[in-house]
């Protein structure tokens, strides 16, 4: 499947969100994930199943003005 | 004591917490600031990155309120959903709503942040426009939900300080009773001083501090311009005038010619 991490083409075969995290080493509460520009909240990522083309956002806080 | 959307604040003063030579003059800074409120902006995290982690622990460890950022952002869907993701990450409502029109300016596109902040605040979120000094559109905020103003006086980031002073008058006058926080283009305490002078609430800043050869120095002088500014607007300033006016006593003045 062919998925669109932060801007990075990635081939990877995992059906939910979660797996996707686990499989390239995301972890912590204190990250924020957005599918096809659409927040997915954290309780929902091991249920959100993935497709073909999607794009997913993994946000973290930041320093900001 | 300065209440926004509920919450009272002990200081005037909100510091972003970018550009700064290293996390410790960030921490330092903010301290020295008396700051009571500091931006923060969600960014992509690397892959077994920890960066996130690192900085939102020392956010926490200041115990200031935090108002998250949209900064960046051209269009509406993008402000929205960096709203929410921040929400869910920092645990709050507040939101400081940039839409970007201009990339040269970084003046904020309006039209999209009146949709923006009309989604949001049916959202329940507590809306921090970024906008200009336009009485139209600080209307239109209104009428979308915000209950917080938050007009430029310069450009972000260029320290020019209140370019149009008039039009921050103006629009003093016209909404005595909403919150209005000066946020972007201050350069000098002495900037700061004048906003808060003219009945300003707030101020809002981060790159004078930030990227001072002292931010922690800047930083103090900073909060404490802020105060003076309140002080001297809650005293009532002298009116100009055209004319000489003796300071000393002229009854019973000698005539010694």
């Amino acid at each position: 499947m062919k998925l669109t991490v932060n801007g990075e083409a990635h081939e990877i075969a995992t059906a939910t969100l979660a797996e996707l995290l686990a499989t390239l080493d995301y972890e912590g509460n204190w990250l924020a994930t957005a599918v096809n520009s659409d927040l997915v909240h954290a309780a929902e990522r091991a249920l959100f199943q993935l497709k073909d083309g999607d794009r997913i956002e993994i946000l973290s806080p930041m320093q900001g003005g | 004591m300065l209440e926004l959307y509920g919450t009272k604040l002990a200081s005037r003063l909100l510091l972003g917490t970018a550009q700064y030579p290293s996390p410790a003059i960030l921490a330092d800074a903010v301290k020295a600031s008396c700051a009571s409120a500091v931006t923060v902006s969600l960014r992509r995290e690397m892959a077994g990155g920890r960066g996130g982690e690192k900085f939102w622990s020392l956010i926490q460890s200041l115990r200031l309120h935090v108002l998250p950022n949209t900064a960046g952002c051209h269009s509406v869907k993008e402000a929205v959903t960096t709203a929410k993701m921040a929400r869910e990450i920092f645990g709050t409502n507040w939101i400081k709503l940039e839409v970007i029109g201009n990339h040269d300016t970084l003046q904020p596109d309006v039209f999209g942040l009146v949709e923006a902040a009309r989604i949001l605040c049916e959202d329940g979120f507590a809306v921090f426009p970024y906008t200009t000094d336009d009485l139209v559109v600080a209307e239109r905020l209104l009428e979308a939900g915000c209950r917080v103003l938050m007009p430029w006086c310069a450009p972000i980031g260029s320290a020019l300080g209140p370019v149009n002073v008039t039009a921050l008058r103006s629009m003093r006058g016209h909404f005595p009773e909403v919150p209005l926080i000066v946020d972007a283009g201050l350069g000098r305490p002495s900037h700061a001083a004048l906003v808060m002078e003219l009945g300003f609430d707030a101020v809002l800043l981060n790159t004078a501090v930030a990227r001072a050869a002292d931010p922690v120095g800047m930083a103090r002088a900073f909060g404490k311009a802020v105060d003076a500014g309140r002080e001297a607007y809650r005293s009532g300033l002298l009116e100009p005038r055209d004319v000489a006016v003796p300071s000393t006593p002229t009854i019973g003045q000698a005539v010694l010619q």
